[in-house]
């Protein structure tokens, strides 16, 4: 089975934030980026079909040059190849224009499956990998915890609200957007990473972005719902202040 | 029409509560542009809840039954509403932000070269809508660049828990059946029977007194300091995702969209930087205290009661001072 996976770059989860100059998105000098942690379940999901079913896996990333670190990394891990479909502006592209720009990176490859993150950690849109499906006349299933090979195709386990959940039988090609938690996380070996190096990374120019149908015009810090009180003090204080609104507003004690 | 159009989500003929909240958006919406605001009922054997929904204050409501839509797939429902938004020509459309939207309106907004603007917290004169970004840290004002219009309409969908559903008044709309044509060979994918992985013996909807644990614990063997905290306060313990995925603790003690919703008397959450998936599982408490070490986390959004600080030093504190205050 042939399988790529579509992965972001993204700032890592503890990274100080700053708003850029222009209040319309944060600011990038000195940001710590890593891979989108729904994607790194996606690659996970891909290297373990690989392993029981055979095949290749490819890994596929949009972005300035800065995203090679998080394609290198995949390569490490275990994936065969890599394509980095290289891209400055990211701030000019909407959703549609970023899954066009990978749809055409994946057309030539002829895929059987491709996997993505359910939804980024920086923009949350949580949409890529089902607009990606549709350019490309492939079906999908979201919010994906485990796939299993059939002999028509796949069968997933699709998460739905409140603890429930759901099988999906469905023909091949196929995308899926996977969610956190279904296997454990592999780390890179020093094998691995030594192997990486002599790996391949196609690089693509896209073709110009599509205009952008919605626009992102501000970002600026949430207002509070509730004022919170800071409770200040040492550990010690600060237990004695808890004790206090347990007893007094709460009732809990 | 031009206007908005709310979809609403049923399953078997009842309604996903979350439908109402997004027709509250949608008369909100409609207001803010001075335009009519009507909704669309979408799947099989619906007659009772498409009367129900007629009797709110909207325009009209578009109907689309079909035998092969009893049963959800993303297929049927991108092909009903294509049909649905055709003859309806919003200028905007509405969903709830369910896992059944996230998984059929990017398809559906792409087949009008859209891009659905998900999970929005509020909406504003322009109109813009609102939208959390890196979980929650920053919030982001989004509005389509061209002005919406029939041929060209705007997607959004509205956030669990942010428009009230009892805010929608009664009225009287008039219903118009969708023309819809779909078969079988239409839809590839077969879902299965919905399941729960086993049951849930802890119902955590029911506890006044919850104590949470989240990433900020980093390892599974400190657990246990949280577990001391929750045993002197006579709480239930719970946790956010990842300490579940992790298999720290159990998947039925989760809280949030993909785990249990929980109102009770006391939510202390330690650790816990409060992405949205979680805050919509337990915004409804009485009292919040979180404790973490970054005072700019979400969670210090909706806390009453804040601690900046080194968990592992507060939370054993808190538990002597606790055991103290009942001996």
């Amino acid at each position: 089975m042939k399988i790529i996976v579509a992965i972001k770059q993204v700032p890592e989860r503890d990274a100080q934030i700053a708003i850029a100059a222009d209040g319309r998105w944060i600011d990038e000098d000195d940001l710590a980026y890593t891979i989108n942690e729904p994607d790194a379940y996606a690659l996970e999901e891909a290297l373990q079909l690989k392993e029981k079913n055979g095949g290749e896996v490819i890994v596929l990333c949009l972005g300035p040059e800065r995203v090679t670190s998080t394609l290198r990394e995949a390569l490490a891990k275990g994936a065969d190849r890599a394509i980095h479909v290289e891209f400055d502006e990211l701030a000019a592209l909407d959703t549609l224009a970023v899954a066009k720009m990978l749809a055409e990176a994946i057309k030539p490859e002829s895929p059987d499956l491709i996997l993505t993150g359910l939804q980024s950690d920086d923009l949350g849109l949580g949409q890529t990998g089902v607009v990606l499906a549709e350019l490309l006349g492939i079906p999908h299933a979201t919010i994906i915890m485990q796939v299993e090979r059939t002999d028509s195709g796949l069968r997933v386990k699709r998460e739905l609200e409140d603890g429930w959940f759901q099988h999906v039988d469905m023909p091949l090609p196929a995308l899926l957007t996977i969610q956190s938690g279904g296997n454990k996380l592999r780390y890179a070996t020093l094998m691995g990473i030594k192997k990486a190096k002599s790996k391949q990374t196609d690089t693509v120019t896209p073709a110009d972005p599509v205009a952008p149908s919605i626009e992102l015009a501000k970002v600026y810090l949430p207002s509070k719902q509730k004022k919170t009180e800071i409770l200040k003090g040492s550990p010690a204080e600060v237990a004695t202040q808890i004790v206090e609104k347990l007893k007094f507003e709460v009732r809990a004690l | 029409m031009s206007g908005v159009l709310v979809i609403t989500e049923q399953r078997q003929g009842a309604w996903n509560k979350m439908s109402f909240e997004a027709v509250a958006a949608g008369l909100e919406l409609a207001k803010l542009i001075g335009a009519t605001c009507s909704a669309a009922v979408f799947g099989s054997g619906i007659s009772t809840l498409t009367t129900d929904l007629a009797g709110k204050r909207l325009e009209k409501i578009y109907s689309v039954q079909h035998d092969l839509l009893a049963d959800y797939t993303a297929d049927g429902s991108v092909i009903a509403l294509e049909h649905a938004i055709k003859q309806a020509a919003p200028d905007y459309v509405v969903f709830p932000h369910t896992y059944q939207v996230r998984d059929f309106a990017p398809a559906l907004a792409t087949r009008f070269g859209q891009v659905l603007i998900s999970d929005v917290i509020a909406i504003h004169e322009g109109p813009v809508f609102v939208r959390q970004l890196l979980q929650g840290k920053l919030n982001a004002d989004y509005r389509p660049t061209a002005l919406a219009s029939s041929a060209t309409p705007c997607f959004i969908s509205v956030q669990a828990g942010t428009f009230s559903a009892d805010s929608v008044e009664t009225g009287q709309a008039e219903i118009v059946p969708v023309e819809l044509t779909l078969t079988a060979d239409q839809i590839r994918n077969q879902p299965g029977e919905r399941f729960r992985e086993s049951a849930q013996t802890v119902d955590l909807s029911a506890a006044p007194l919850i104590v949470s644990v989240g990433r900020g614990i980093k390892e599974e063997e400190n657990i246990a300091i949280v577990q001391e905290l929750a045993d002197a306060l006579g709480a239930e313990l719970a946790a956010s995702r990842p300490i579940c995925d992790n298999g720290w603790l159990p998947m039925e003690r989760q809280v949030g969209s993909s785990g249990q919703t929980v109102a009770p008397k006391l939510y202390l959450a330690v650790g816990i930087s409060g992405a949205i998936q979680h805050l919509v599982g337990m915004k409804g408490a009485k009292t919040i205290i979180a404790i973490n070490k970054d005072e700019n986390a979400p969670i210090f959004e909706i806390a009453d009661y804040g601690v900046v600080g080194d968990l592992f030093e507060v939370v054993p504190a808190l538990t002597k001072a606790i055991l103290a205050a009942k001996s």
